[in-house]
């Protein structure tokens, strides 16, 4: 069943990479774009738990690093992901989330996501760009994020739920 | 934990049970976050880094799905062109578009190229020289925004005789260089990414200076040039191309860039800064050319010096 879920989650993972690169930059706004990897992560985390999201936004920020057309310092999007699973998966596993939650939680994670990106990059002199452009960015990506939440999010979420554990077991 | 815990049913109590309950377990975060400070470690050294084959094998995973995705969507991008106006229509709007790139481009570099034939008049091995063939490719993916770095994928690389530090071009001007290759794909430096630097010359003074990206894609993609002589003052509405280096890379001589927009000096930091406004539109990228030597052998079709196809 490990061996099922990580591949599922890989998969997943792998589509949003594809998207987020070669299909919404059509409609992006100034070259920004959703993070579908981000949203990935997020609705693992709510549907999950905090230890699944935090490996699996570790998996997807590695491979957002190393995949094509990237070229900044490997591991910052590996850090951003494992702390926006952290952060969305301090959200209240045993009910569902209403659809307010789901938001609340993908706008904190989107700011969080893009803002230890933008800040480890400024640390390590890798941008160099000022700060009213960073937060500019980020706070057009939060709005694409909430833009694409309802449409993401309850696919994403319903796979992770199909793919208890316990239900395979019973 | 801040509300009355409703029954659970005995899904979730195995759930819980099971040691994945909400609260996250501080070591393994600790793990994570250690791996990524190893990793950013580890890629600081630049081109050495011993990361560096784990982006090619990652290159050669997605390069191929991103080529395939952008494939299949390409249709769809065009759907809107497509109702517009009719295939006759289309077809005349293209080679009108192209025909004015063109001449906007010679009408760019005409003073460039009046004065360097007024310095290298006798040297016809340069102009053998200027003569380089085109690898044609797409663009198939865009890195975001939110990554801060300007970087595209296009759908060559090895196979098609590209390597790295080759220039590239679309229509229009200098489009940035290549950066690395797969044996499908390549991942190009954009000239607006705030890495990069492009020696640059104004075209009408020959004067010399460095172009600096400045990390934005959209309407304010602009260039900052410095020129190596303070004392030169271009003026605005001046084409600036690039100058080259040896051996023509990582950029060829004579590349239309962008013109003079706006000019800055300081008389503190006694330098005069230009402020170039690109030729390429970096939002709409698609087709572009890549610059290698004649005769490099290629998978595909490669646009000869004189505009034949090979």
């Amino acid at each position: 069943m490990n061996a099922l879920r990580a591949a599922v989650a890989a998969a997943a993972v792998g589509v949003a990479l594809v998207l987020q690169v070669s299909v919404f930059p059509h409609l992006a706004w100034d070259g920004i774009v959703p993070d579908l990897c981000l949203l990935v992560v997020v609705g693992a985390a709510l549907t999950r738990g905090p230890q699944f999201a935090m490996v699996l936004g570790f998996g997807a920020g590695v491979v957002l690093d190393l995949a094509p057309p990237a070229d900044h310092v490997a591991g910052r999007w590996a850090l951003a992901l494992v702390l926006v699973g952290y952060v969305a998966g301090r959200v209240r596993q045993d009910v569902r989330p209403s659809a307010g939650t789901v938001l609340a939680t993908v706008a904190a994670s989107s700011f969080v996501g893009t803002s230890v990106f933008a800040l480890s990059g400024l640390l390590l002199g890798d941008p160099a760009l000022g700060v009213p452009q960073l937060l500019e960015v980020i706070v057009l990506a939060l709005v694409w994020d909430l833009l694409l939440t309802p449409l993401v999010l309850p696919a994403v979420m319903t796979l992770f739920r199909r793919l208890e554990p316990d239900r395979s077991l019973a | 934990m801040r509300r009355p815990d409703r029954p659970r049913t005995p899904r979730e109590r195995r759930w819980r049970g099971s040691g994945q309950g909400p609260q996250p377990s501080p070591a393994l975060l600790v793990a994570l976050v250690l791996a990524c400070l190893t990793l950013m470690t580890l890629d600081q050294a630049g081109d050495s880094s011993p990361l560096e084959p784990a982006r090619r094998a990652a290159g050669e995973v997605f390069g191929p799905v991103e080529v395939a995705a952008s494939t299949a969507i390409r249709p769809f991008t065009g759907v809107s062109d497509w109702f517009r106006s009719r295939d006759a229509m289309q077809d005349d709007l293209i080679a009108l578009q192209a025909e004015n790139s063109r001449l906007k481009s010679d009408l760019a570099t005409q003073g460039y190229d009046r004065n360097r034939l007024e310095e290298y008049d006798g040297l016809t091995a340069a102009a053998r020289d200027l003569g380089y063939d085109l690898v044609p490719a797409r663009v198939v993916g865009l890195g975001p925004s939110q990554s801060f770095s300007s970087t595209v994928t296009i759908d060559a690389g090895s196979d098609a005789g590209i390597h790295p530090d080759l220039t590239v071009i679309n229509n229009d001007g200098l489009v940035g260089r290549v950066l690395r290759v797969t044996r499908t794909t390549a991942t190009v430096l954009l000239i607006v990414d705030s890495d990069s630097v492009v020696g640059g010359r104004v075209g009408e003074s020959m004067e010399v200076g460095f172009l600096h990206g400045r990390g934005v894609l959209g309407q304010d993609g602009r260039l900052d040039l410095e020129l190596v002589d303070q004392t030169a003052v271009p003026a605005k509405h001046d084409s600036v191309v690039t100058w080259g280096s040896e051996a023509g890379g990582p950029y060829v001589s004579g590349v239309p860039v962008g013109r003079v927009t706006s000019v800055y000096s300081s008389l503190r930091e006694t330098s005069t800064r230009a402020v170039i406004d690109p030729y390429v539109d970096f939002g709409a990228l698609d087709l572009v050319g890549v610059v290698v030597p004649s005769g490099t052998p290629s998978d595909r079709a490669v646009i000869e010096s004189d505009g034949d196809l090979r």
